[in-house]
């Protein structure tokens, strides 16, 4: 088991599984309504190339978001 | 539209699940457009027949992730279902659309919407995206589990179109039986008082169904139509009610949610380990590559931009042509007089004005149809939003503005697609600072009057980029003051989906296209229409017998006027000649070079021909012997073009989508204020120093 870090600091074409975000901020709730739950498979796709949003995979949908965002979310990392 | 005894159906689904192409193909185009009343939401309906040659009434509703209302499009789909909006009757049955290539996600708002218990039929669409993916649906046994009929089709080709339309006439279309876990003791309890709460005021019928109550307290934003003051203490009190005796109950619900529904998709959906690269994939390696995909954005922006400007051009010659052709054989038919002029130098003339852009903006809205339908928008705001984050805004508001280059209209109706309040009223309100193509010959003029022809034409393209830059640093400048200072709010976070790309529809981008150009002529034309005519008045009336064109037009009104409003100018260092002009070119900035020809009398055998209106104001002399267009003063006037709000059209339009005349005026006030100051700084400073 790796250690976990943010969905912010993943690497591009890694995987991970979200451990947690944090409750009751407007923003997060609707990332989580878009399939970010805790035990979700998330892969990061790529970086715009201005370095910012980043773009994930999760439950099959793309969905973009800031690091803003981004760095609030826990996750543990899958074995490379 | 149609006897209200026909069912109506509501077709709700997410973004980019082909809700509009199926309400297209099923309604086969015969649809109206209007505006939810109070936000600018478009509401779309249309009717079709079933197999059995009976009606049904279709209304689109807008796309939605959620009940939890984040936007003014997801808090239509709540109220319009929950039957809380008094200018749309509650619909009967509801055509669930579905992404299958998305199930899961899509699955979400899908089984929010069945548990309200409207009889539902639910079209499984790009179902073939989903078979080459190697998914493998089992449709008999979701159609059982959530208890409507399930039909997969492709709305793309019209597969499956005839069980959707057979499912949808069907009389004894089943309610679903989908209930999802009954909510935790605690939460249900803030719920029931909120709605006891609630029912006092009516804000909901005292047996209302417990979600009700439940999705307006999941509703973050008290901006939303619907909800009177009083109501919206009530829900606030009872949110913050909830938040303390359980924190964190809405993302409980939500993970509560993706339980039942990954517990559901465990039985219905088989996926390979291993799945296929998709052609989305493919494609976005290359269009969203850290160098190529720049590239790309930038040939794609060159190359709309010589659509707009170049290939426009022939048909804006059309289009004036045939107005001056209307405007001689109103002129040979009519008697002379007064009504004749009217007809001709007021209506047709100014009618002309507003429609002769047509052509650039019929180019943008069919381009900004393809990029939307394609799915290629996203990506835009994808590649965008790290420069438009800089001054306070997002991704999607890089197109909008663009767009505003060649006219504020077009860009000003693309503002639809940010989802953000804040961030679509801020972009509304910086796109006529673009500075857009009816500020060019204004531009032309005035340089060509700074600089003698000696100046190479270097030079001359240096200014000229100069005011294009001058205005979009304006405009970021004021994005920004307007995302610190005068909006309140909190920033909505930005998240995009990237949707699959597809096939655009040309069919339904045509429709696109129309609806907008229609919505553009009826507002800014009739607008336009009236203020062509005032002007037309202001610089006729009263007559005098002069024989002299610049005499009579002195003598106007409008002449009046520019003498009035000149000790105000004159600071600026403007006369009464330029202040006619200026009052000219309220209605719309081009009419300023045909003002000042008519002022100073200059009459030329080829109208685009520039020349002899710019001889004439570099001979025009103050008393004291200066001349009246010193470069300050030009420069000082090109300044207040750039800021100046002088367009009728995009105020009409800016009245429209903000539903608000007190944005429209703060809009005109911010920026004409600003380009009065600024000319009067250039003027007197550079006066000072002895320029």
């Amino acid at each position: 088991m790796l250690p976990s870090s943010t969905l912010a600091e993943l690497p591009i074409g890694r995987s991970a599984l979200i451990q947690s975000l944090p409750t009751g901020r407007a923003g997060l709730t609707r990332l989580r309504e878009l399939g970010l739950t805790p035990g979700a498979k998330v892969d990061v796709v790529r970086r715009a190339p201005l370095g910012e949003p980043i773009e994930i995979r999760v439950r099959g949908s793309h969905i973009a978001m800031r690091n803003h965002e981004a760095a609030h979310i826990i996750v543990t990392p899958a074995e490379a | 539209m149609s006897a209200p005894d026909s069912p109506l159906l509501a077709i709700v689904g997410n973004p980019n699940s082909g809700k509009t192409t199926l309400f297209n193909l099923l309604t086969g185009l015969r649809q109206k457009v209007a505006n939810y009343p109070g936000v600018t939401v478009e509401k779309k309906i249309g009717e079709c027949w079933s197999q059995h040659g009976k009606k049904l009434r279709l209304i689109d509703l807008p796309g939605a992730y959620s009940l939890n209302a984040r936007s003014p499009d997801e808090a239509v789909l709540r109220d319009v279902l929950l039957g809380r909006r008094s200018d749309t009757p509650k619909p009967d049955k509801v055509v669930l659309v579905l992404d299958a290539a998305n199930l899961e996600r899509n699955l979400y708002l899908a089984t929010q919407i069945l548990e309200l218990g409207l009889p539902t039929v639910i079209a499984l669409n790009m179902i073939d995206i989903a078979e080459g993916k190697g998914w493998r649906i089992d449709v008999k046994k979701l159609s059982e589990e959530l208890g409507v009929p399930v039909v997969p089709m492709q709305a793309t080709s019209g597969k499956g179109l005839l069980e959707l339309k057979a499912a949808m006439s069907r009389e004894d279309l089943p309610q679903p039986r989908w209930h999802s876990a009954p909510l935790p003791e605690e939460i249900r309890a803030s719920v029931l008082a909120t709605r006891a709460e609630l029912a006092l005021t009516g804000a909901v019928q005292e047996k209302s169904s417990l979600l009700e109550p439940l999705y307006l307290l999941s509703d973050h934003d008290p901006l939303h139509a619907g909800i009177k003051d009083a109501q919206l203490g009530q829900i606030s009190r009872g949110r913050a009610a909830l938040e303390k005796a359980h924190p964190g109950w809405e993302d409980q619900l939500v993970n509560d949610r993706y339980s039942a529904i990954e517990k559901l998709c465990r039985e219905v959906l088989v996926r390979p380990d291993q799945e296929p690269v998709t052609i989305t994939q493919r494609i976005d390696r290359w269009l969203l590559h850290p160098l190529f995909g720049g590239v790309f954005v930038l040939a794609f922006l060159v190359f709309l931009f010589y659509l707009i400007f170049k290939v426009a051009e022939g048909p804006m010659g059309w289009i004036e042509a045939a107005f001056a052709a209307l405007g001689s054989w109103v002129t040979g038919v009519m008697p002379p007089g007064d009504l004749r002029d009217l007809i001709v130098d007021g209506a047709i003339n100014g009618v002309s004005g507003v429609v002769v852009f047509l052509p650039q903006i019929l180019i943008l809205f069919f381009f900004i149809g393809i990029m939307e339908d394609t799915g290629y928008m996203a990506r835009l705001a994808f590649i965008m939003d790290r420069l438009m984050s800089v001054v306070g805004l997002n991704g999607k508001a890089f197109l909008p503005f663009l767009s505003s280059y060649a006219c504020a209209v077009p860009g000003i109706m693309a503002t639809r697609t940010i989802d953000s309040p804040k961030d679509r009223l801020i972009t509304i309100l910086i796109a006529p600072l673009a500075s857009c193509s009816a500020r060019l010959p204004v531009y032309l003029l005035l340089i060509s009057a700074l600089m003698p022809d000696s100046v190479s034409l270097w030079a001359k393209a240096g200014i000229m980029v100069g005011l294009y830059a001058l205005g979009t640093l304006g405009a970021f400048g004021f994005a920004w003051i307007l995302n610190k200072g005068v909006m309140r709010g909190a920033n909505a976070p930005m998240i995009l989906e990237m949707p699959s790309y597809k096939m655009p529809s040309i069919k339904g981008i045509l429709l696109l296209v129309w609806q907008r150009a229609r919505a553009f002529l009826l507002r800014a034309g009739t607008v336009i229409f009236g203020i062509s005519i005032l002007i037309w008045a202001a610089s006729t009336y009263p007559k005098s017998d002069s024989p002299d064109a610049s005499i009579r037009l002195e003598l106007s009104a409008a002449g009046r006027a520019g003498h009035l409003i000149e000790p105000v100018i004159a600071p600026l260092g403007y006369d009464w000649k330029i202040g006619i002009g200026l009052i000219g070119s309220f209605a719309a900035r081009e009419v300023f070079v045909n003002t000042m020809a008519v002022v100073y009398a200059v009459q030329s055998e080829d109208e685009e021909d520039m020349t002899p209106l710019r001889d004439r104001l570099r001979q025009e002399t103050r008393v004291s012997g200066k001349p009246v267009y010193s470069p300050l003063v030009c420069i000082s006037l090109l300044v207040f073009y750039v800021f100046a709000m002088q367009c009728v059209s995009t105020m009409a339009i800016v009245k429209r989508e903000t539903g608000s005349w007190g944005w429209m005026w703060f809009q005109l006030a911010a920026m004409t204020g600003t380009a009065y100051v600024l000319a009067l700084a250039i003027f007197q400073i550079g006066t000072a120093m002895g320029y």
